[in-house]
């Protein structure tokens, strides 16, 4: 296998890679991002870090894909990566709208019940801050 | 698990509205001349107007204030989950637009009196002819409804989008648990229909709204449509709900 020295990219790749597990695992520590959000995030960062080191990963993954162009192989992996994520971000926010859904409805339910029970309780005493209603909104 | 409902179990209207301040206490008046046993349940699905403040001055009326806007389905819900933790015989769904008529109630609620079925559905289409007009497109979307699910329910289901439902107790739990939020009415029915819930049709008129504009128009019906056979693809692809999930869980 020919080796053409690119080291400078090879350099950039690792620093690269680093720098974004370390703004992964910062943003952990300040509490910015949640480290189940994080999975994927590390995982993929961790996969770059992997392909940067060992640059001949590449071509073995490439080789064994029948991808003629290596480089090629990182695209395919960036996409893949990309869509995962999309799809995390879809499923969280659909967990978040059913979750947003049962709350509204709860609250809405709380209301009503606080309401009916200011109202039967004021009946005694109406004049209480003349707000006989006890309307609660 | 079949059980006649006395004429005096409770009965709760359930009356989703977003922006109805026009119709609403037209609508709830309607239902409390035709029926004063009727409990009225107003969801007020986070209206911009004054919708809340005027259903809440009507005496008698329980209103629920959705904090945010939830879309139909969720409103619809929240009203289910108040019947079931309630403990309601029957709750029947009643548009706040003045689109349903409260003479038609008898209608809707003597199947599930008698218990001849679980749910039933006001329809425009099924029996008399009620002249009901509308866009070609429209109709084309209740027709392609109609028959999809038709076929998957195993029963003929003409009006998928009407609103105008009733409920027995039963229904109302499982729905309180299992409701589609967006566009509900046909996703219902599919839910309803694979859980072994009887469905039937009762034919009534409907009236053209008195306040409000339909929600679906123009390009958005493309969107509904699309979405809807979507969402009924899906359920038929989604394993079977537990139905009667033993009582506890269920209560609160």
């Amino acid at each position: 296998m020919q080796t053409i020295n690119v080291n400078i990219i090879q350099y950039i790749a690792v620093f690269g890679s680093l720098a974004f597990i370390a703004l992964i695992i910062g943003l952990i520590r300040n509490r910015k991002l949640k480290e189940e959000y994080a999975i994927l995030w590390l995982f993929f960062g961790a996969l770059f870090l992997f392909l940067s080191i060992w640059r001949g990963a590449l071509d073995v993954i490439a080789r064994s894909l029948g991808i003629v162009y290596s480089p090629a192989a990182i695209f395919l992996i960036l996409i893949i990566a990309l869509i995962s994520l999309l799809i995390h971000f879809s499923l969280v926010i659909s967990r978040l709208t059913e979750q947003i859904k049962d709350i509204s409805q709860e609250i809405g339910l709380l209301k009503l019940k606080m309401d009916e029970h200011i109202d039967d309780s004021a009946d005694g005493d109406s004049d209480r801050d003349g707000k006989a209603s006890g309307k609660f909104v | 698990m079949s059980r006649q409902v006395s004429d005096t179990g409770k009965i709760l209207a359930v009356i989703p509205a977003y922006n109805e301040e026009a119709s609403i206490s037209g609508v709830v008046a309607s239902i409390q001349s035709e029926d004063p046993h009727i409990d009225i349940l107003v969801v007020n699905d986070g209206s911009k107007d004054r919708t809340g403040e005027i259903a809440r001055s009507i005496p008698g009326v329980h209103v629920i204030d959705l904090p945010c806007n939830l879309g139909i389905g969720g409103a619809v819900q929240a009203g289910f989950k108040y019947a079931g933790r309630e403990n309601y015989e029957i709750a029947f769904q009643f548009d706040g637009d003045g689109q349903h008529l409260a003479s038609e109630i008898p209608r809707l609620l003597d199947p599930i009196r008698s218990d001849s079925a679980d749910v039933v559905i006001g329809s425009r289409f099924s029996g008399h002819s009620t002249g009901y007009r509308s866009t070609l497109a429209r109709r084309m979307g209740i027709g392609i409804f109609s028959l999809v699910n038709s076929m998957i329910v195993g029963r003929r289901i003409t009006d998928n989008t009407s609103g105008f439902r009733a409920y027995n107790r039963e229904a109302i739990v499982f729905l309180a648990k299992n409701y589609p939020m967006d566009y509900p009415e046909p996703e219902a029915v599919i839910i309803l229909g694979r859980n072994g819930f009887r469905i039937v049709e009762a034919p009534v008129a409907m009236r053209d709204r008195m306040g409000g504009r339909s929600s679906i128009n123009g390009l958005r019906s493309l969107y509904y449509m699309v979405k809807v056979l979507l969402a009924i693809g899906v359920n038929v692809i989604r394993p079977k709900l537990k139905r009667r999930g033993n009582s506890a869980d269920d209560q609160r």
